[in-house]
């Protein structure tokens, strides 16, 4: 790809300092994304796809320390910046979508307001300007009858709808670089579709990069240009996608690709991926964290992951790839 | 196929608003008003359908469409408003819910809860959540409990050295199992499955699926499998029911509903499910939101308004169930195109 990463993130690791041990969330990650490009993070639950997120946007829990890497947007790594500095890129060049709209917004604020609130801190927007650019914004994503609903509270408003509203106030300052973090998950099917074909119109007219992360495979091969695939905290694999569907190369990409049901015409050939993630809190974790469950595994699997660069086309992190 | 339950013209209404006091209707009495009407959400409206022994039904449909209105009054957790329900020979909406908790025929219908990490009594071991149905309703007691209820963990796959454990010492896949165990330990005929599988991850939900495949061709329950996820449906329902606010819309086997939708929302609702299949990607989208459940005027097509056909003919009169072959649609313009 020969267009400048809007983020280039290289061996990103995170642990979490906990009282029952040390939880090494991520461990050397690394990913792109390019200027328009959508990238894809899937995995299962509690694999770091989220805490990849919260650690580039500067808001993991307390507990969760980075401990290497850098994340490059324009000229800043996100990773070391001060948070005076931090907080004028949140919202303004980078922005988050979380899940669970109702829960993420404010309550006991109009989401009129709350657009508002966005547009004056970062988006330049004189106050007294503030509120008919907020109906503007809600018009743009596609709320009905936009000057009634901007005085509307969040639990008067409809998941989807809720949702839409989290995107007016992502989009609110036109920033470079948008993380949806499950953005459909706990919506109907029908609401799902609408709201990604919203989110691409957006990206698609603006530029816009955008990180979709998501545990459902076939919504990514959907909606991603690339897709990454994480497990217990590495990025294992990453490629275009279809690169990926047609030729996965690490063995947990082909099991879970073999396990997701959209394709399969019987429930037999599902097939299941033994064994469950590794205790991250383990000092013995193995250099790589799938061999405990992986069928190929050979001798030499006990050395260091072999790593392809993050510009890499289709990165794999394994000792012995499929084909 | 014999006809395991059969569910006719149930209705269930709920009152919205505020409920008016004894001084209140006194006062419109007096005044010579007639009784007072409170609006009503139509949770489940006029639903018919069958479930044949064995058999696997899916129900699907958006939230807020009455599923889950409609699961709980064929459980009866609740009472519905109108219909009937039978259960082999026997009318069971007669009977409230609260005395249905003791009745001899609890055990034969059972439910899967959504969540087994919320469904679980927190402070009941494995062993405690699959024997407490056994205790209330089996009335079984010392070795007799426990031979039974191990053999329910081991037709689910949960190891016996699990039984002592909290749930929250146990991995979602294992919960499911002991949500799972729990329901069939009292040797159900049918089991109602409220999206068992929506909170695993992919790897863990063909697992769970597989032992739900495996649990009915041994046991011949038959189910009632609640889910939005329509690519899990396909795979594991002989039938499929579709249901918009309230109304069933459409019934038929799964994979023909799936493959050739006859209803514009089953339409709409196919073209929504993501498929890793890239090579062409439907663009049809239901746009607005659904009408209001609060008293909906009979006469006027629910789907109206997010219909992409949506004519006169749709507000002026409410789509019935129609025939057509094996499978049934509730659309004015079915069959016209398809020459049925």
């Amino acid at each position: 790809m020969s267009v400048a990463p809007a983020l280039l993130v290289q061996n990103l690791s995170v642990e979490f300092r906990t009282r029952s041990g040390v939880v090494k969330a991520l461990e050397s990650v690394s990913f792109t994304v390019a200027k328009g490009e959508t990238l894809a993070i899937v995995g299962e639950s509690g694999s770091g796809k989220s805490v990849t997120a919260y650690a580039v946007m500067g808001i993991l829990d307390p507990a969760g320390h980075v401990t290497g890497g850098t994340a490059m947007l324009g000229g800043l790594d996100l990773l070391s910046a001060s948070n005076a500095a931090m907080s004028e890129v949140r919202g303004r060049e980078i922005a988050m979508i979380f899940q669970n709209p109702r829960a993420a917004l404010n309550p006991i604020r109009s989401v009129g307001r709350q657009i508002a609130d966005v547009l004056i801190r970062h988006g330049n927007v004189p106050r007294k300007e503030a509120p008919e650019r907020a109906v503007e914004m809600l018009r743009a994503v596609g709320i009905p009858d936009p000057s009634r609903r901007a005085k509307a509270y969040p639990f008067e408003m409809s998941g989807g709808m809720c949702q839409r509203v989290m995107i007016a106030i992502a989009i609110a300052a036109k920033p470079s670089m948008l993380i949806a973090d499950e953005p459909t998950t706990g919506l109907d099917v029908t609401t799902q579709a609408v709201i990604m074909d919203l989110i691409s119109e957006l990206s698609s007219g603006t530029g816009m990069a955008t990180i979709f992360i998501t545990h459902d495979l076939a919504l990514a091969a959907q909606r991603a240009d690339r897709i990454a695939v994480m497990h217990a905290g590495h990025v294992i694999e990453c490629a275009a996608t279809r690169e990926l569907f047609e030729r996965p190369r690490h063995p947990y990409t082909a099991e879970l690709i073999a396990a997701t049901p959209d394709r399969a015409a019987n429930l037999d050939e599902l097939a299941s991926i033994p064994g469950a993630l590794p205790d991250l809190r383990r000092t013995d974790l193995p250099p790589c964290r799938y061999s405990e469950r992986c069928p190929r595994k050979m001798t030499e699997c006990d050395q260091p992951l072999p790593r392809s660069p993050a510009v890499a086309a289709h990165m794999v992190a394994c000792w012995n790839p499929l084909r | 196929m014999t006809v395991l339950l059969d569910v006719a013209e149930l209705s269930k209404r709920f009152p919205v608003g505020r409920a008016v006091g004894p001084i209140e209707r006194l006062r419109r009495r007096l005044r010579g008003g007639g009784p007072v009407h409170l609006p009503h959400v139509h949770a489940v409206d006029d639903v018919s359908f069958v479930i044949g022994k064995g058999e696997t039904v899916g129900l699907v449909g958006e939230s807020g469409c009455g599923k889950s209105t409609l699961v709980r009054a064929i459980t009866r957790l609740i009472d519905p408003t109108e219909g009937s329900i039978k259960l082999g020979m026997r009318e069971l909406s007669l009977v409230p819910s609260r005395r249905f908790a003791r009745d001899a025929d609890r055990a034969r219908i059972q439910m899967v809860f959504q969540d087994a990490g919320e469904s679980i009594n927190p402070r009941f071991t494995s062993f405690d959540a699959i024997a407490d149905p056994l205790r209330r309703l089996k009335k079984l007691r010392g070795k007799a409990l426990r031979a039974k209820v191990e053999q329910a963990a081991q037709q689910c796959g949960l190891p016996a050295e699990l039984l002592g454990r909290f749930p929250h010492q146990l991995s979602g896949g294992q919960r499911a199992r002991v949500g799972i165990a729990r329901a069939v330990a009292v040797e159900p005929d049918l089991l109602v499955l409220d999206e068992p599988t929506a909170a695993l991850d992919v790897s863990v939900q063909v697992v769970i699926l597989q032992l739900l495949q495996r649990l009915k061709e041994q046991l011949g329950i038959s189910y009632l499998f609640v889910s939005h996820d329509l690519s899990v449906v396909r795979l594991l329902c002989d039938r499929v029911i579709v249901m918009y606010l309230g109304k069933i819309v459409e019934v038929g086997p799964a994979r023909e509903v799936f493959e050739h939708p006859l209803h514009p929302y089953t339409q709409a609702l196919v073209a929504a499910v993501p498929s890793s299949d890239i090579s062409g990607v439907e663009r049809l989208r239901l746009l607005g939101e659904p009408m209001s459940p609060i008293d909906p005027d009979p006469n006027v097509c629910r789907f109206y308004g997010r219909c992409p056909r949506g004519v006169d003919q749709c507000k002026g009169a409410m789509p019935v169930l129609r025939r057509f072959g094996n499978r049934e649609a509730a659309c004015h313009f079915t069959g016209e195109k398809e020459g049925l």
